[in-house]
């Protein structure tokens, strides 16, 4: 499957994914930048984690403006797969293209730890793998996902929660939760399950040397959806 | 615009003394305007000239088989083999978050950023050694605080990981924090590009952020003892945009990967004036720059300041004519705002032009190379001669020792730093194989089998308790830290940090250390690099323990040698390496649970230390060891506690202490050149031997298991206890 890295001004872990997706699953990978429109025949797009426009405004509020984001919204309403990543996910919700928001973590701080996630639907294209608990780790500041009570009325009826913080066991308990993200939620998918929006980082822990695998999971569950 | 007459007191608000003036006069050979006196104002500040500190400077090894790039450029850079090179140098910004912590620790991790991606490398490491007041005290709390976050906003935004730092606790640091910074490049070699403008007609061009009147002045502000009118200066303190740091960056290094520029430097301290002096002065060549290009973001601004400010995130390239296209695309591509200021000249002159008239004329390498030196006055201070010596026949023992490690690990000192370090993003760029927690930082280099292990050290007690022996253990604990990783030390970078060196008690301190360091240096064939000298840390007249923070770089070959400090499996043999503890002098065991300074400071013996050193790589490349873990701060005790609490097993251990010492003494010595590594037990006693034939002292202490840390005879403490105090301290 070929993939597209979009890479903002200031985004910072596009060459993380590039390097994941390249050199550890053997991908071509594009990078597609910015400024450009054309998504250059890549079937899955990924949009990195950093700081985009250093998330100055809002996180994501300015990314959302720039020319590559149409094309990724037609891509998305072309129900082919997007993945947003940390800031990703950010901007993807910014743009509307998933519901709810990420707003400050509950402590005012930057959290950078490993965490565990339960899957809470593997159905998805992107979570087509055994595994029911994740350890992944995330980096954040802005990672509290909210959504209004008929918004999440919605997400909980479409199974569109994908991932919750939870414990080592995968319960998904207060204490599991790094950021006060409502109903422990750290990824969700679009009604029509092609775009996902996470905040923890899976190209972290792709590689044994790095600690760990869990989040190659995720990688080849979409490349295997697109071998179909 | 009305020309300033230069009076006496003009010329001493500026910092520049009598003699001073005469050497100006002599130089230029006539009056300076207002602009020049500036200029010559920030160039010969201690930040920038280095003039009382040089003479001792040049006592340092900076030549090295591996050493690239020495001292004198903007960092230095060492070779690793496979064509790759690693580029590393540390800096302070204490004096400014004194004063606005947030700012003044962001900028200073904006300006180390530059000084690497300058140098053509792509920084894939920040380290952080902070040096704090009593944090039970409010103003030290604010300092504290507003310093992480100003760290972790700018190091998170650029994407550059903070993989590991030191960071301490003591009265002598109240009000007057240390905040070092250490930035750790990877580069091709061919990619160094120097800050050096050679060819005549070449582009003087300014990239960046807009000039604005923050900052001026900061080069002088950081020269100066902090008093109560320093809080009023605030606007000598610059403001950081990470955003624009991180395009910049970009830009930087697609500029030199794309053999764009001919030579390049930030304006960091001393802004627009130090970086288009230096580069002509070190180029032989002068440069013709006109005032009115500089991007400005305030109106009205005089050549006076736009010489002087240190607005940040702004770099100056020297580009030739036929490249000045590629170099406007990268800077399109990022949106930056440029412009071509002038251009390099023959005529070894800095001439400055504002308004269609010339502002100031100055020999360009007279003043870059030609400011004063000093040679200050140094007395042994009296206190060293009234500092309690520790007596192990009628000393202050604990009731209960265990009871003494769980307050030591409690201790802010000694405690789990992981509520800072959770702050930074410690992983970003994939390359953070070792993670903060332990002693040094690892990462890899991908694409080659390579590893790199990064230290920060300095234990500032020591070097005040004996600045000579103090400044070695600071480079012998820095090696120590990444040999126990598994890496051979390849070199350092300093970071000087001391009170007024024209106090000949505080000067003897410098000169001592930095005699220390070098002589360390030499013994564990680890080059000075560079560094930075911050004097003036001081506050109501009080100075800082004398802090040379030592920044280590050591070389992992093969993966299989990494090394870490946890314990890995039950049944393993412990194995002290090192000398048994005779004294509790310079420990935080009297510091602090008996709040006092306790001497002497321990003896270091070079050629033992190296020994050591030596012995331990050999046996981490012969795959005998299975974790190894340095003695400091807290001692052996502290040590073990330690590898328990990092085992990803929980692993306790059972250890025996040698019985005709007190075991307090054993404990909580914090005697240099002793290492606790475990092993297979049937290794142990070919361990045992080998270290005998080598000379290095060794004793099987204990073996690993359980899940707790007994030690016979004095106490057993369950894993969760120690963790419970470890992990107690946080703001």
């Amino acid at each position: 499957m070929k993939f597209g890295v979009v890479i903002f001004p200031g985004s910072n872990c596009d060459q993380d994914c590039i390097h994941v997706l390249r050199n550890v699953l053997g991908c071509p990978v594009k990078e597609l930048w910015h400024k450009e429109r054309d998504l250059q025949g890549c079937e899955c797009i990924v949009l990195p984690g950093g700081f985009s426009y250093g998330d100055y405004l809002r996180t994501g509020a300015i990314a959302r403006f720039s020319p590559i984001m149409e094309s990724v919204a037609s891509h998305a309403a072309a129900g082919r797969p997007v993945i947003g990543i940390c800031n990703g996910f950010q901007i993807l919700c910014e743009a509307g293209i998933l519901p709810g928001a990420l707003i400050r973590n509950q402590s005012l701080r930057f959290i950078c730890k490993p965490v565990h996630l339960s899957v809470e639907n593997s159905r998805t294209i992107f979570t087509r793998f055994e595994k029911k608990t994740l350890a992944i780790p995330i980096a954040h500041g802005e990672g509290n996902y909210f959504i209004h009570a008929d918004g999440l009325k919605r997400l909980k009826e479409n199974v569109q929660i994908v991932f919750r913080y939870c414990d080592k066991n995968g319960k998904a308990a207060a204490d599991a939760n790094p950021n006060g993200s409502l109903e422990n939620i750290a990824g969700i998918i679009n009604e029509r399950g092609n775009v996902l929006g996470m905040m923890p980082h899976p190209e972290r822990c792709s590689e044994l040397a790095l600690g760990g695998e869990d989040g190659l999971n995720i990688f080849k569950s979409i490349i295997q959806d697109g071998a179909r | 615009m009305k020309e300033v007459k230069i009076t006496p007191e003009i010329v001493q608000a500026h910092g520049i003394s009598g003699d001073e003036y005469k050497k100006l006069l002599e130089i230029m050979g006539r009056e300076p305007t207002i602009t020049e006196l500036g200029i010559f104002s920030v160039m010969w500040s201690e930040h920038c000239s280095y003039k009382n500190s040089k003479k001792m400077l040049k006592t340092f090894p900076t030549k090295g088989e591996r050493v690239i790039q020495g001292p004198g450029e903007n960092a230095g850079v060492v070779d690793i083999g496979d064509g790759c090179a690693i580029c590393f140098k540390i800096e302070s910004h204490n004096h400014p978050s004194a004063v606005e912590p947030y700012q003044g620790a962001a900028t200073g991790i904006g300006g180390i950023l530059r000084d690497i991606f300058t140098m053509g490398a792509r920084p894939i490491a920040l380290l952080d050694p902070l040096r704090f007041g009593d944090p039970s005290v409010p103003r030290n709390k604010y300092i504290i605080g507003g310093v992480i976050s100003g760290i972790a906003d700018y190091g998170n935004c650029v994407g550059v990981p903070t993989v590991a730092g030191d960071v301490y606790f003591a009265e002598h640091y109240n009000g007057n924090p240390l905040i070092n910074v250490m930035c750790v490049g990877q580069m091709r070699v061919e990619d160094l590009t120097l800050a050096c403008a050679r060819t005549p007609g070449s582009l003087v061009v300014y990239y960046g952020n807009a000039t604005g009147r923050d900052g001026i002045h900061g080069a002088t502000f950081a020269s100066e003892e902090l008093s109560k009118e320093s809080e009023e200066r605030r606007s000598a303190v610059q403001v950081g945009d990470p955003f624009m740091g991180k395009k910049i960056l970009e830009a930087t290094l697609e500029l030199i990967q794309n053999r764009v520029v001919e030579a390049i430097q930030d304006m960091g301290a001393a802004g627009l004036t130090c970086s288009s002096c230096e580069m002509a002065g070190r180029g032989g060549s002068g440069v013709d720059i006109d005032l009115d290009k500089v991007p400005q973001r305030s109106k009205n601004l005089t050549a006076y300041e736009i010489m002087l400010s240190e607005s940040q995130e702004r770099m100056l390239a020297i580009v030739s004519e036929e490249r000045l296209s590629a170099a406007r695309a990268i800077f399109e591509k990022w949106d930056l705002p440029w412009s071509v200021l002038g251009n390099v000249t023959t005529d070894g002159l800095m001439r400055v032009r504002h308004k269609g008239r010339v502002v100031a004329e100055i020999p360009a390498e007279e003043i870059s190379t030609a400011a004063p030196e000093y040679n200050p006055a140094s007395r042994r201070p009296e206190y060293l001669d009234s500092i309690e010596v520790f007596d192990a026949a009628k000393f202050e023992a604990p009731d209960d020792c265990g009871e003494a490690l769980l307050a030591l690990l409690a201790t802010p000192t000694i405690a789990s730093k992981r509520w800072i370090y959770e702050q930074y993003d410690h992983m970003v760029q994939l390359n953070t194989i070792v993670k903060p927690g332990g002693s040094a930082a690892v990462l890899r280099i991908k694409g080659t089998e390579k590893h790199i292990a990064l230290s920060a050290d300095c234990n500032g007690m020591m070097v005040y308790l004996n600045p000579r022996a103090g400044g070695a253990m600071a480079v012998a604990e820095a090696a120590r830290n990444v040999v126990c990783s598994g890496a051979r030390p390849l070199a350092i970078t300093n970071c000087l940090n001391f009170g007024n060196p024209t106090k000949p008690d505080i000067y003897y301190q410098f000169e001592q250390a930095v005699l220390g360091v070098g002589e360390a240096c030499r013994a564990l064939n680890t080059p000075v690099t560079g560094g930075n000298v911050s004097f003036y840390n001081e506050n109501r007249g009080v100075a800082v323990f004398p802090t040379p923070m030592i920044g280590m770089l050591g070389l992992i070959e093969k993966p299989e040698h990494i090394t870490t400090a946890g314990f890995k499996m039950a049944g393993d043999a412990v194995i002290l390496l090192g000398r048994p503890a005779t004294t509790l002098g310079g420990s935080q065991y009297y510091y602090a649970l008996r709040n006092k300074i306790m001497g002497p400071c321990p003896a270091l013996d070079l050629a033992a230390e190296k020994a050591l050193q030596d012995f331990l790589l050999d046996m981490i490349s012969q795959g005998m060891v299975a974790s190894a873990q340095d003695v400091s701060e807290g001692g052996l005790g502290a040590a073990i506690a330690e590898c328990a609490m990092l085992s990803e097993d929980g692993l306790g251990a059972r250890i025996n202490l040698e019985k005709n010492i007190h075991p307090a003494i054993e404990l909580f010595s914090e005697e240099p050149s002793r290492i606790v590594i475990t092993c297979r037990d049937y290794f142990a006693s070919e361990i045992i031997q080998r270290a005998k034939k080598a000379g290095v002292p060794v004793r099987k202490i204990g073996l690993v298991g359980g899940c707790s840390l007994e030690i016979e005879g004095v106490c057993n403490l369950p894993l969760e206890r120690l963790r419970k105090a470890y992990e107690s301290f946080s703001i």
